[in-house]
């Protein structure tokens, strides 16, 4: 596998894969696969055997809307990283969540672009260093979970790599839901953002994660300030609504039946 | 719903591409709104749906395409219509469409640029980015349609050449020839040629090679299909740093519309065999040659055409037909020469090759400035 040795990948892939299982799947038949281009992408492509659609940067969640319109029987699931999910495919994303499109997004959050060497992303922490911040992150990151809650996703949760029980029932519970459901995972990355933002190595960076993380409950109590050295985990919203899938379907037999009248 | 028996229709040309889409199969388009496309999404829009099919605006054009990439690998086949600043944008997924061998049809109804430009008004600058527009060693299908009929002629083509060769294939076509109503006959659907793409057989694995148009699954189908748009072998893995693999794969997705080219270009002619003054055209500006041609002759010029209803491939041979009789070949074009250099190119000096170029506004080229042009041509090379 291309993976860095210690990168947190190898965690997401392993609990996505062991949730499937426990939901009772010996095989990923009842699944198909969306991912665009960075590190992430590269969990389901070409690794899972399964049905696949690796697609230009930022554009895998356009690719899952053609299929799953056609295919609501499958469980589309689109795999991306920060970059890839709320940099340049940003727009994709909050339509998505608006329209319900039944998918399920897990977006592996390195707060990097890794798989270029360590730029600045969308979630980079204020005033870290990366290889186009040099003197520190200038931009204050942006909160991936709270956008999709903002934009009416039916489930959002986010979990670090540390919280892998949480990370795996969180997946388990999105698979068998409908609609469009997002799970943020905090990950690290040594290579290109650990070494660069003052981390020894990967046990640091799972320390750091573990010690940070707050409760959305235990998040409401403190101050922006403090907050903002905070990664707040836990399930942010979990209910339902008509999907895209139910809405487009119904559209077509309303057209059918205004046409045989 | 289908015409059973030859019918005939007063439609306007985003109208009739909608209609012959629907007839060739297409069950889904997404797009952006654009003008002169839009009445061909509005009108999807309305009539999908009525034949169980789909269509979805999207938030921009590169997710537009991509839905229709999506769609067409769940084994239907998948539009969409724009215009420049939005052909523009779909560049980035009509190279992934090359590389993953996924058919579908893009419509670019040109408008004038650059940029935003005069968004109301007719050109034709969009025939070397048809070409071109993406990054990467890509060989592209263009059709030109030049009238309401051929945009429902052509859009049947289009879709049959994107399955025969599993490549996405665009419609070059311009606000004038979109916005016209003109009279469109339809032929009867039985009879008619429509091409789906060749399915697996179920022990297949190598849909990304081994002959020279592999078959193509669908997702869904249990046959474990990776797409990707990085280089990959022949089963889809990728292969990011073997040059033998990509010289491979990007050799075979070039020659299998290279070598059929001859098979892919059309074009309507005459008189090219014998004449003195040729013409090469396309699209609404070839609109004006056959009054033109016509007063001409009247005038003892003796004129013939290649009006190109495909122009990539671009159509050599018909070019170098007209180059061997011809002393002049003139180019009128709504760009600043842009298929100009390919017919000079073709003509290979044995004809003088001429431009004449109209932008701005929107207007025509009209058979009195053709005219003229040509009675100036031939006084020259008397």
């Amino acid at each position: 596998m291309p993976f860095c040795a210690g990168c947190g990948i190898f965690t997401v892939m392993n609990t996505f894969l062991r949730a499937i299982n426990e939901l009772g799947h010996e095989d990923l038949s009842k699944f198909v696969f969306c991912s665009g281009i960075g590190c992430s992408a590269w969990i389901p492509s070409p690794h899972f055997i399964a049905d696949s659609m690796h697609t230009p940067h930022g554009r895998s969640i356009p690719v899952a809307t053609g299929i799953k319109l056609f295919r609501p029987d499958v469980n589309v699931v689109v795999f991306g990283g920060d970059g890839d999910i709320v940099g340049i495919g940003l727009s994709h994303f909050i339509h998505a969540a608006r329209r319900n499109l039944d998918v399920l997004v897990i977006m592996v959050n390195n707060m990097v672009y890794g798989m270029t060497g360590g730029q600045v992303a969308p979630t980079t922490p204020f005033k870290a260093r990366t290889t186009t911040t040099p003197y520190g992150s200038f931009e204050e990151p942006l909160d991936a979970a709270r956008l999709a809650v903002a934009a009416d996703a039916c489930y959002v949760s986010r979990w670090t790599t540390v919280h892998q029980n949480e990370l795996r029932e969180s997946i388990k519970k999105a698979v068998n839901m409908q609609g469009f459901r997002f799970i943020e995972v905090i990950s690290q990355c040594p290579t290109a953002f650990g070494r660069r933002a003052g981390f020894e190595g990967v046990s640091e960076m799972l320390r750091w994660f573990k010690e940070n993380s707050v409760t959305i409950e235990q998040a409401e109590k403190l101050s922006k300030d403090v907050l903002a050295q905070k990664i707040v985990v836990g399930e942010f919203v979990q209910k339902q609504r008509r999907t895209l899938v139910e809405n487009v379907h119904s559209t077509i037999r309303e057209a059918q039946e205004v046409e045989e009248n | 719903m289908k015409p059973a028996k030859r019918e005939t229709y007063f439609w306007q040309g985003n109208e009739a591409c909608a209609e012959a889409a629907i007839t060739a199969g297409c069950r889904f388009f997404a797009g952006y709104p654009i003008t002169p496309a839009s009445e061909l999404f509005e009108h999807m829009a309305e009539r999908l749906p009525q034949h169980g099919g789909i269509t979805i605006q999207m938030e921009d054009e590169m997710a537009s395409l991509g839905a229709v990439i999506g769609a067409s690998w769940t084994g239907n086949k998948a539009m969409t219509a724009t215009s420049g600043p939005g052909f523009s944008l779909m560049q980035e997924l009509i190279g992934y469409a090359f590389m993953t061998e996924t058919p579908c049809v893009v419509a670019d109804m040109q408008r004038a640029g650059p940029s935003t430009g005069q968004a109301t008004k007719c050109g034709q600058g969009d025939v070397m980015q048809s070409r071109w527009g993406t990054h990467g060693d890509y060989a592209a299908i263009v059709l030109a349609p030049n009238s309401a009929q051929e945009m429902s002629d052509l859009t049947v083509r289009a879709f049959n050449l994107s399955e025969k060769f599993r490549t996405p294939v665009v419609l070059l076509s311009d606000e004038i020839v979109a916005h016209m109503r003109e009279q469109v006959t339809v032929p009867p659907v039985e009879g008619m040629e429509i091409i789906n793409r060749k399915k697996p057989k179920p022990r297949d694995k190598a849909f990304f090679g081994l002959e020279e148009v592999p078959p193509m699954p669908s997702l869904g189908e249990g046959f474990n299909v990776i797409v990707t748009g990085s280089t990959h072998d022949e089963y889809g893995v990728r292969s990011t740093a073997s040059p033998l693999v990509h010289r491979r794969l990007v050799e075979r997705l070039n020659d299998k519309i290279k070598n059929h080219a001859g098979e892919i270009a059309d074009s309507e002619t005459y008189n090219v065999d014998d004449c003195k003054i040729g013409i090469v055209s396309y699209g609404c500006t070839s609109r004006a040659i056959y009054e033109a041609t016509e007063d001409a002759e009247k005038k003892g010029i003796r004129t013939g055409y290649a009006r190109l209803k495909t122009l990539w491939p671009f159509p050599t041979g018909i070019v170098e037909k007209l180059a061997a009789s011809a002393k002049a070949i003139i180019v009128p074009e709504m760009n600043l020469k842009q298929i100009f250099y390919e017919v000079e190119r073709a003509a290979k000096g044995r004809a003088k090759v001429v431009p004449m170029n109209k932008i701005g506004g929107g207007e025509l080229i009209t058979p009195e400035e053709l005219l003229a042009k040509i009675e100036e041509v031939a006084g020259k090379n008397d």
